[in-house]
């Protein structure tokens, strides 16, 4: 009898590695992504110009399509708040709940698993690799909270770790598996020359963004801001968009770095009002908050600032509300020396 | 065979693959499925998504500046 295992696919090398080596085994695998909302790759690059130049790839996707197997890729945005808000084990570096995190999507991939029949379930997490998920102490929490129990094989730490399961059924070889540890990575890049993988992501600093210090601070001052810990799909995605400007506690601007975001703005303008430059290029912008006049002519002046008009006497801007009227607004752009750095997120 | 559409516009890599696949779940092999995006990066996912789960792309390109995929049930899901 065949045996069968699902694998968390992140679309990283080691993940990758850890499909191979257990289908050199003769086990079927398949792959589960899940979507949080955060996740590095997708949004981004189809929102800046910049970005395009990189692959236009999944990367999930892609490693899936070099391992030959099924990628199931999961939308868990709602499900995951929980995770983001009240994590049981605490944030990492920013706003990171990693071992929460993992914990989560092992359970749900126990769910997926017993669902459609599988034996167990495979990762990529290597013992010492990670500061708070992958550690000695916290790889057999992950087993515990999540309970997955035994049923959790990690191929390339595994000679590392007790003998799961699949090991003790001689579903798998034990003596096929690795002893990897620690953060080198010498010895997955070897492992890949050996299965001739020669292309693969190599992420900085993961693939979520709530390990980037700056998308942290931006997720925390939403939070401050609503006064309380929440979000929708929407203000996850426009945190990774524009400059964030907040003049004062109850509004802030997120204004367009250049004509990509700027498009990807525009989606927005039935939601958040808008300001506009007209008199010369330069970026869109939607005020998330209610301004008065006063602050309205504030958020007008910033605005052109970072317009192509930013050293004219006088700049003219649409402001747009959110039911698509418009009127227009004359101001100076506000000088740098006025823009305070304590308003920049 | 029947023929669907399915509007991915506004959604952003990868919700439009993940719309596609639980919409694909509910077809039957044989049937079409077109899938109306405004995000490029749906061009290379959607394609790369029907090629490892069995499905095949009729058609991936560009229509009135939105980006379009058409695809065909496969046996399996």
């Amino acid at each position: 009898m065949q045996r069968k295992a699902v694998a968390l696919v992140s679309g990283g090398l080691d993940s990758m590695l850890a499909v191979r080596v257990i289908q050199e085994q003769g086990i079927h695998v398949e792959g589960i992504n899940f979507f949080t909302g955060f996740c590095v790759e997708g949004h981004t690059h189809a929102i800046r110009k910049r970005d395009r130049k990189k692959p236009k790839r999944n990367n999930a996707l892609w490693v899936a399509e070099q391992l030959g197997i099924k990628l199931h890729i999961i939308d868990i945005v709602e499900e995951y708040k929980e995770v983001v808000f009240n994590p049981k084990y605490g944030y990492g570096a920013h706003l990171n709940p990693c071992l929460d995190c993992k914990i989560f999507m092992v359970r749900k991939a126990k769910e997926w698993m017993e669902s459609h029949g599988f034996d167990f379930i495979i990762t990529g997490e290597v013992v010492g690799q990670r500061p708070k998920s992958q550690r000695k102490d916290t790889l057999p929490v992950v087993q515990r909270d999540s309970g997955i129990g035994d049923l959790l094989l990690r191929p390339l730490c595994a000679k590392n770790l007790p003998p799961t399961l699949p090991e003790r059924e001689g579903w798998v070889d034990r003596e096929k598996l690795y002893d990897f540890s620690g953060r080198t990575r010498k010895p997955q890049m070897a492992l890949a020359r050996r299965f001739g993988i020669e292309d693969y992501a190599q992420p900085a600093g993961g693939c979520c963004f709530l390990t980037d210090e700056q998308y942290s601070v931006k997720l925390a001052d939403l939070w401050r801001a609503r006064g309380a810990k929440q979000y929708e799909m929407d203000d996850i995605m426009l945190l990774k968009v524009g400059r964030h400007i907040r003049p004062a506690p109850h509004f802030k601007l997120i204004v367009s770095r250049e004509e990509g975001e700027g498009r990807f703005l525009q989606g927005y303008r039935g939601r958040y009002p808008s300001l506009k430059t007209v008199s010369h290029a330069g970026p869109l912008a939607l005020i998330d908050g209610e301004v008065n006049d006063e602050e309205l002519a504030l958020a007008a002046r910033i605005v052109a600032r970072y317009s192509q008009g930013k050293s004219a006497s006088e700049v003219e801007l649409e402001f747009r509300d959110t039911q698509g009227d418009t009127r227009l607004l004359k101001v100076a752009p506000l000088p740098p020396h006025e823009l305070n750095p304590e308003w920049m997120l | 065979m029947s023929r669907y559409t399915l509007d991915c516009r506004r959604l952003l890599c990868p919700m439009p693959v993940i719309r596609v696949q639980d919409r694909v779940a509910e077809l039957q092999p044989g049937d079409e499925l077109e899938a109306i995006c405004t995000d490029p990066g749906a061009l290379n996912d959607i394609p790369a998504w029907c090629r490892i789960n069995g499905h095949r792309v009729l058609e991936a390109g560009e229509r009135d500046g939105e980006y379009v995929v058409r695809l065909r049930v496969g046996g399996e899901t």
